[in-house]
């Protein structure tokens, strides 16, 4: 792992971006690797643009602002790739990951994105399979995971029980729908 | 430092907070929520709900309701804590300086947000420099870490010394920030903090007193000069307490901390989590060759100017941070105290004052780097041709 | 440590302005406010009702242990004339309000 990586989350208020950052950087903790992760709140409703990050490093992490040059962009949203903003500053080896329908190679050319590597999930329909509920970030961790290497599956997969396992504690078929939901997104995330 | 075991939490600084208060379990909390810090009052209410603490937690109708209640419980001799942000802490104003006249230890997190008008419920430094003078202990963190710790220590601090402390932290930057937070045991922060010492006792039926007399023309400044000295002696009580609590786990806590300050020629002076990314701003800058350095000050009330002056002497030039406008029209806040307390050195470094930040406006590494950079003439020539300015502002 | 005895430094104020003790207002002889007139108790009309330890706002009348009315406590009595005004004795007050000239 380089010093550090750096995460944006582009997402509409109510999508869980927020809480998917947040997870992330709880998954990713632990001696020798720190984390960052905070949102950047605007008018704070359902549906509005926001935005969240993450920071993981081999180093504790002294930096208290936002951040402007990503190794990572992850859309919850694709049609906020329509304003080029999402974008900016994003690394030229940079990672794209977008919940989608389309494949990598459409968003390429309708977004007319030049560099980065771009992967694509569609990770809505997924949650709707797997959680009955249109909670993209939930598979769009599994993919990042994937897509990043940050960790591996099994380790990313145990931290995610015992998180289920104390909020679900009486609904097992919740953290099972769940887990399975994370290795399909693991695995079903495209690439170019 | 000794081997306590010690667990690492991924935390916001508010949910720090709550940890150390529930870690406390202090015996009153009377709290009315708002942004920034409502997700702290939200946690710790959890803890009372699910019985993880014995606190009475009083929901009030106001921040002046929630001041006045810690004041009375403070007062019957109850540990008591309590939390705000902005407005709220600018409703408790009056209750504020009651608070440090009756000598309350009281602990209040203050999550730092900007002060309306234009409302703004973002981190800036506006709400406790309007309270930099109420008598409160004033502690500023960097980060979660510094949250947590400094959440322990204040309820000693207070305790210690009979003044009511304020803990403060950047709105959001800090309060809704994820942040790797290494705690202690609760029995270990159950020892650390001990038992609530009170110099008499409210309820004490046997031993009747009056709390908040009337007090004259004979009587009142006597009196202040009495809470003055507490404030003007607090200081070797709050180092002992950062000694204490450094033998527990190895952080060091004293009244200012310096990055690579003691051979710089340059220097920023600031306040909270501006100071994290100020010490990766200096790192850049050395290695560009630029004796850059940052004091960082912990403790800003007792204000101090013995650390800074020394800490100060030589520089070539320095700049204070002040994430408050004062609206004195000759600069923030903090600027003024540190250009007054470098008055006796003989050979003075020239100084600026930069308005940064507010209403959360993001400072980045380039911004400190400009701030340097600007430092670097003044440091040639000896000269400040206007020491008043803004940084990241639109001309 | 007595606060009554004389005007205190500020090193011997006890914490926070507190009065450390009940009872200090019997240093605080209001007795001195008194102006012109003063309750003069005749104990030979007095029906022994206690209306005027009642109704004095400070703590001038005294009664003895056994419940029993006994003289004014002059440090305390501010002259206000409550007491004469409330006592029901009959055909004569028992409490009269003569000039006092001081």
């Amino acid at each position: 792992m380089q010093d550090m990586l750096e995460i944006r989350w582009h997402a509409r208020g109510g999508q869980g971006a927020k809480t998917a950052a947040l997870l992330l950087a709880e998954s990713l903790m632990g001696e020798g690797t720190y984390v960052q992760a905070f949102p950047e709140y605007g008018p704070e409703r359902m549906g509005a643009p926001m935005r969240s990050y993450d920071r993981i490093s081999s180093k504790p992490i002294r930096l208290h602002t936002s951040i402007k040059n990503p190794d990572v962009v992850i859309i919850l949203d694709p049609s906020l790739l329509a304003d080029p903003s999402t974008l900016d500053g994003l690394k030229e080896d940079g990672i794209i990951l977008v919940n989608t329908v389309e494949d990598p190679k459409t968003v390429r050319e309708k977004y007319n994105i030049k560099g980065r590597k771009i992967y694509t999930l569609n990770a809505s329909q997924l949650a709707q399979e797997e959680l009955k509920r249109d909670l993209a970030s939930v598979p769009m961790l599994g993919a990042l995971i994937k897509v990043t290497g940050l960790t591996n599956l099994e380790d990313f997969l145990a931290h995610i029980r015992k998180e289920l396992e104390r909020k679900f504690a009486h609904r097992p078929e919740v953290i099972e729908a769940n887990l399975k939901l994370y290795q399909r997104a693991y695995q079903e995330v495209k690439s170019e | 430092m000794s081997q306590v075991a010690k667990e690492l939490m991924a935390l916001t600084g508010n949910e720090a907070a709550a940890y150390a208060m529930r870690q406390i379990n202090p015996d009153v909390v009377a709290a009315y929520p708002i942004t920034p810090q409502t997700e702290l009052m939200q946690t710790f209410a959890q803890y009372v709900a699910d019985g993880l603490v014995d606190t009475e937690l009083v929901t009030v109708e106001s921040e002046h309701s929630a001041m006045s209640a810690c004041v009375g419980a403070a007062a019957a001799g109850a540990r008591t804590m309590t939390a705000t942000s902005s407005q709220g802490l600018a409703l408790m104003w009056e209750v504020l300086y009651i608070a440090s006249g009756l000598r309350l230890p009281i602990v209040m997190c203050v999550i730092n947000r900007a002060l309306s008008a234009p409302i703004n419920i973002h981190g800036d430094h506006s709400d406790a420099m309007g309270a930099r003078d109420s008598g409160w202990i004033q502690l500023f963190c960097e980060n979660a870490q510094e949250v947590y710790d400094n959440v322990l220590q204040a309820v000693r601090i207070a305790e210690e010394v009979f003044l009511p402390v304020m803990v403060n932290y950047d709105g959001f930057i800090i309060s809704h920030g994820v942040e790797v937070v290494e705690t202690l045991p609760k029995e270990v922060v159950q020892a650390f903090v001990g038992e609530r010492k009170t110099p008499y006792k409210l309820l004490d039926v046997e031993h009747p007193i009056t709390v908040g007399a009337l007090d004259l023309q004979d009587y009142y400044m006597e009196h202040k000069r009495a809470q003055s000295e507490a404030m003007r002696t607090a200081m070797p009580t709050i180092l002992k307490i950062g000694e204490d609590f450094e033998k527990l786990t190895g952080r060091r806590y004293e009244a200012i901390e310096t990055y690579r300050l003691d051979d710089a020629e340059l220097a920023i002076v600031a306040l909270g989590s501006t100071c994290g990314t100020a010490k990766d701003a200096i790192d850049e800058l050395r290695d560009e060759g630029l004796k850059a350095g940052l004091l960082k000050i912990r403790v800003f009330r007792p204000f101090p100017w013995k650390y800074i002056q020394t800490a100060l002497r030589g520089k070539k030039a320095v700049a204070v941070m002040d994430r408050a406008e004062g609206m004195s029209a000759v600069g923030g806040p903090v600027f003024h105290e540190v250009r007054s307390c470098l008055y006796d050195l003989g050979d003075r470094p020239p100084i600026v004052n930069y308005i940064y930040g507010l209403g959360g406006r993001d400072v980045s590494i380039e911004d400190i780097k400009k701030v340097f950079n600007e430092l670097v003439p003044i440091a040639e020539t000896g000269k400040v041709e206007d020491f008043y300015r803004y940084l990241g502002v639109r001309e | 440590m007595k606060l009554t005895d004389r005007l205190h430094s500020w090193k011997e104020l006890p914490i926070g302005g507190i009065i450390p003790e009940g009872g200090t207002s019997r240093a605080y002889k209001t007795g001195t406010w008194r102006t012109g007139k003063k309750p003069v108790w005749h104990p030979e009309r007095c029906i022994q009702c206690l209306f005027c330890w009642i109704y004095c706002p400070d703590d001038a009348i005294l009664v003895t242990e056994d419940g029993k009315r006994a003289d004014f406590d002059y440090d305390y009595c501010k002259g206000c004339g409550i007491c004469a005004r409330e006592c029901p004795a009959k055909p004569e007050k028992a409490i009269e309000m003569v000039d006092e000239l001081r």
